[in-house]
C-alpha cells in the first residue's frame, strides 16, 4: 500500500461511516465485557434490524470510554448521549433516544457533562471508545498511518528522532526516562540486527492502562513501533505483552495481521524500502519481567532475572544487539508527535514533564476508570474534580500512585502539580499511572505489608539484599500489625528499606521500599498505634487479627 | 532417550492433544527460544503441566530438562497442579484489595475448606489468586471458569461456590 492507497481506503472509510444518520457505540474492552457488554451490543442490532433502521443507524463495537465502575457504557456518535449500568433489556430504548431523541429512565442516563470527560485531554486515548479496534479501516479513517508515511517519505531518521527529542517525552513506562535520549543511543548503535520491544508487561497492581489502549486502539501501539523501528534502524519487533490480558493479545494480533496485508507491516511497507516485522510474545505473570533486562531474558526463552547494567539494552539487549524498549503508552505517543511535530506536543505540560498522561484511577474513588490529563495537573484535581471524590461520606486519606515501586501521597500535598518531579519530591513516583484512593477505612501499615507481600513473591531471587531483604521487611511488617511489634523492629525496618534501596540490582529491589518509607515518612502516627497501644486507628489489622482468633 | 536428537520425537503419548503442541513447536522452527510459548500452548491443551510434559518440550526443542523444569516453576501464570472441575481466581491487586478482596478469599475458604493455590478433595474447585486482572474498576474483581465478575461480595461469592460444589460432576478425568 503507498501513501494514495492509504488515503483512498481512509476516504472510503469515512464515507461508509458518513452514510448513518445515527451511530450507537458498545464499548467492548474488558471491563464493560465482563459486565456482558457483548449481549448489550447483540440486542441492540437485532432492535435496528427488527426496526428496519439498519440504514440510518450504526451499531459499532468501540474500545474503552473510561469509565470502568460505570460500565457496560453505550453512547451516540458524538457523546451527547451516553448510558451507564445498560442490560440487554435496555436496547429499545436506546434506539428510542438515539434515533427518536426520546427520555430513558434516569437509571442508565450518564451525564457527558461529568468533570470526568471534561477535563480530560485526550492524545493517546484520542481513538479509544471512537474507533472499532478491530478494524484497521476505522484506524486509517483518523489518519491511521499518516504519521508513518510521513516519516517514511519526508523525515530522515535523525529527523524523527529529532522530532521526539523535541516533543520532551519521557519513558511512560515508570522511570521517566527521555525517550529521544533512548532513541539516539540505538540508533547510533551498531549491530547486525536491531530491535524494537513495546513493553506490554504491565504487571503494577492497580495500573490498567496498556490493557485499555492495546484492547481500545491497538494500530496506534504498531505504528509507533513501526515509526521507531525506521528511527533507530530496526527490522524486528517483539510485544511482550501479559498472558493475563487475553483480549489485548487476540486484538493485538488480529491487528498484526491487518496491517500486514495492507502492506503497512512486513516487507517493504508503504512501497519503500523499510522492511519491519511484530510479534506478539506472552509473558507468563512475572513482575519483574517489565524491568527491561528481565523482558529480554523472557522474551529470549529463559527465566526472567535481571542483569547489571550496563551494558545497557540500547549497546547489547535482545540477543545481544541493540534494542529498543519502550512502554505501550510511549509508543502510543509517538504518531500523534510526529503528525503534528515535537513542538506541539512540547506546548503540553510542564517545563520538565511534557505532554499528557494516562492514569487509572481507582480504589475508594466515585468515578473509576481511565483518565488522560496534561502533566502539572493537581491532585486534588484528579481525585476530587474527575474522580468525584470519596464516595459514602468518607474522608480522603491518601493516593497511592506508582504500584509497589510508589508511595502514598497524603492529603497536605494534594495541591501539588502531577509531574516526575513533584512526585518525586514527596517519595512517590508517577510510575506507569496506577493510581489508588484510600479513605479512612485503609490501614497505611496495613498497605505497606500488601506491596512488600507483593514484592517478596515478586523478588526474583537474583540478588541478595531484595530476596532476603523484602522477605525480613515482610516480617517485621507482620508482625506490627499483629500488634506484636517493637520500636526496635521499626528502627530495623528503616534501616533495611535503605540497605535494600541502595544495594539491589534491578529497579525492583531499589524501589521496593518506598511504600514502607512514604508511610513511615507521613504516617508514623499509625505505625505508632500499633506498636505502642496495640491498636488500628483504621480498624483494619485488629478486626483481622481478631477473625483469625475466632477461626 | 537421547538428550538432542535432529529427528522430531514421539509424544509422550498418542492424546491427540499432543498434535496441538507440536504445531506451536514446529512454527517456532524448533528454537530453544519459544521454550515459553510452548509451554503457554501445553498449559492451554492439557490445563496444567506434567512432567512427562515438561521433558517432552526439552527433548523437542533441545533444551536441557533442567531449564525447562526452572522457567516453568519460575512464571506464576504455569501451575503444575491439575485445577479443579471450576476455577475462581480472586484478584488481589492493589485496588481489589483496598475494596475487600480478602473477604473474597475467606468467604471461599469458609464455604469449600481450600486456602489460595488449592483445590476441593473431589477436585471440583480450585482456588488461585491473580496479581491484578487489570479490572480495577470492577474492583473487587473474580475470574469464575474464565469469565470476570466485578464488584462481588463476600455472600454473593458463598452462593456462587455453592452451586459449584453443588454441580453434578462431570464424567471427565482430573485436569482435563
Amino acid at each position: 500500500m503507498n501513501h494514495e492507497e492509504l488515503g483512498n481506503v481512509a476516504v472510503k472509510a469515512r464515507e461508509a461511516e458518513g452514510q448513518y444518520k445515527h451511530t450507537i457505540k458498545v464499548c467492548m474492552a474488558a471491563g464493560c465485557l465482563s459486565s456482558h457488554a457483548d449481549q448489550v451490543k447483540a440486542e441492540i442490532e437485532r432492535e435496528v434490524k427488527h426496526r428496519g433502521l439498519d440504514q440510518c443507524c450504526k451499531v459499532k463495537g468501540v474500545g474503552c470510554m473510561g469509565l470502568c465502575a460505570a460500565g457496560p457504557l453505550v453512547a451516540d456518535k458524538n457523546n451527547e448521549k451516553m448510558f451507564q449500568g445498560v442490560t440487554a433489556s435496555d436496547a429499545a430504548a436506546i434506539v428510542d433516544a438515539v434515533v427518536d431523541n426520546k427520555p430513558v429512565h434516569e437509571a442508565i442516563v450518564l451525564d457527558s457533562n461529568l468533570d470526568f470527560f471534561k477535563r480530560q485531554q485526550k492524545i493517546v486515548l484520542e481513538n479509544s471508545g471512537e474507533i472499532d479496534p478491530e478494524k484497521i479501516e476505522d484506524y486509517i479513517a483518523r489518519n491511521g498511518y499518516e504519521a508513518l508515511f510521513h516519516a517514511l517519505m519526508n523525515l530522515k531518521p535523525l529527523e524523527v528522532i529529532e522530532h521526539v527529542t523535541k516533543s520532551g517525552i519521557r519513558g511512560r513506562g515508570g522511570a521517566g526516562f527521555p525517550t529521544g535520549l533512548k532513541w539516539t543511543a540505538v540508533a547510533k548503535a551498531t549491530g547486525a540486527h536491531k530491535y524494537v520491544i513495546c513493553n506490554a508487561d504491565e504487571g503494577d497492581p492497580g495500573a490498567f492502562m496498556d490493557r485499555s489502549v492495546l484492547e481500545s486502539d491497538p494500530h496506534r501501539v504498531l505504528e509507533g513501533m513501526a515509526i521507531a523501528a525506521y528511527a533507530v534502524g530496526a527490522d524486528r519487533g517483539y510485544i511482550y505483552c501479559r498472558a493475563e490480558y487475553p483480549l489485548a493479545v487476540k486484538r493485538l494480533r488480529t491487528a498484526i495481521k491487518q496491517a500486514e496485508q495492507h502492506g503497512l507491516l512486513g516487507q517493504n511497507i508503504g512501497e519503500t524500502h523499510f522492511d519491519f516485522k511484530v510479534e506478539v510474545r506472552l509473558g507468563a505473570g512475572a513482575f519483574v519481567c517489565g524491568e527491561e533486562t528481565a523482558l529480554i531474558a523472557s522474551v529470549e526463552g529463559g527465566r526472567g532475572t535481571p542483569r547489571p547494567r550496563p551494558p545497557f539494552p540500547a549497546q547489547a539487549g535482545l540477543w545481544g544487539e541493540p534494542t529498543l524498549i519502550n512502554n505501550v503508552e510511549t509508543f502510543a505517543n509517538i504518531a500523534p508527535i510526529i503528525r503534528k511535530g515535537g513542538d506541539w506536543y512540547a506546548s503540553i505540560g510542564t517545563e520538565k514533564s511534557k505532554g499528557t498522561k494516562v492514569f487509572a484511577l481507582a480504589g475508594r474513588v466515585k468515578n473509576t476508570g481511565l483518565i488522560e490529563v496534561p502533566m502539572g495537573i493537581s491532585l486534588r484535581d484528579i481525585v476530587f474534580k474527575l474522580g468525584g471524590g470519596i464516595p459514602d461520606g468518607r474522608k480522603f486519606k491518601a493516593v497511592q500512585t506508582g504500584g509497589p515501586s510508589g508511595g502514598c501521597v497524603p492529603q497536605q500535598f494534594l495541591d501539588m502539580s502531577v509531574d516526575y518531579e513533584s512526585l518525586a519530591s514527596v517519595g512517590a513516583i508517577i510510575g506507569s499511572g496506577g493510581m489508588i484512593v484510600m479513605d479512612e477505612t485503609s490501614c497505611m501499615v496495613d498497605v505497606a505489608q500488601f506491596f512488600m507481600d507483593f514484592c517478596a513473591s515478586e523478588s526474583c531471587g537474583k540478588c541478595v539484599p531484595c530476596r532476603v531483604g523484602t522477605k525480613q521487611m515482610l516480617g517485621i511488617l507482620k508482625r506490627i500489625v499483629n500488634g506484636e511489634g517493637s520500636e526496635e523492629e521499626l528502627a530495623m525496618l528503616t534501616e533495611l528499606a535503605q540497605m535494600v534501596k541502595s544495594s539491589s540490582l534491578c529497579g525492583l529491589g531499589q524501589t521496593t521500599p518506598n511504600p514502607i518509607s512514604t508511610t513511615l515518612r507521613y504516617f508514623m502516627d499509625e505505625y505508632q498505634a500499633h506498636i505502642h497501644d496495640k491498636q488500628c486507628p483504621s480498624g483494619v489489622c485488629m478486626q483481622k487479627k481478631a477473625a483469625e482468633v475466632g477461626a | 532417550m537421547p538428550l538432542f536428537s535432529e529427528k522430531a520425537t514421539p509424544p509422550p503419548s498418542d492424546d491427540k492433544r499432543w498434535k496441538i503442541v507440536d504445531g506451536t513447536i514446529r512454527r517456532h522452527g524448533r528454537e530453544p527460544y519459544a521454550l515459553i510459548e510452548v509451554l503457554h500452548t501445553v498449559q492451554e491443551t492439557f490445563g496444567f503441566l506434567t512432567d512427562d510434559a515438561l521433558r517432552y518440550v526439552a527433548v523437542s526443542l533441545r533444551v536441557p530438562y533442567s531449564k525447562v523444569y526452572g522457567v516453568a516453576t519460575f512464571y506464576h501464570f504455569f501451575s503444575m497442579k491439575p485445577p479443579g472441575e471450576h476455577t475462581c481466581v480472586v484478584c488481589t491487586g492493589t485496588a481489589c484489595y483496598i475494596k475487600g478482596a480478602a473477604s473474597l478469599i475467606d468467604a471461599v475458604q469458609q464455604e469449600a475448606g481450600i486456602a489460595p493455590g488449592e483445590t476441593t478433595k473431589d477436585a471440583k474447585l480450585s482456588l488461585l489468586t491473580a496479581r491484578c486482572l487489570g479490572a480495577c474498576g470492577l474492583a473487587p474483581a473474580v475470574v469464575f471458569d474464565g469469565d470476570v465478575s466485578g464488584k462481588l461480595t463476600g455472600d454473593g461469592m458463598k452462593d456462587r461456590v455453592r452451586q459449584y460444589l453443588q454441580t453434578e460432576s462431570k464424567a471427565v478425568g482430573v485436569g482435563a
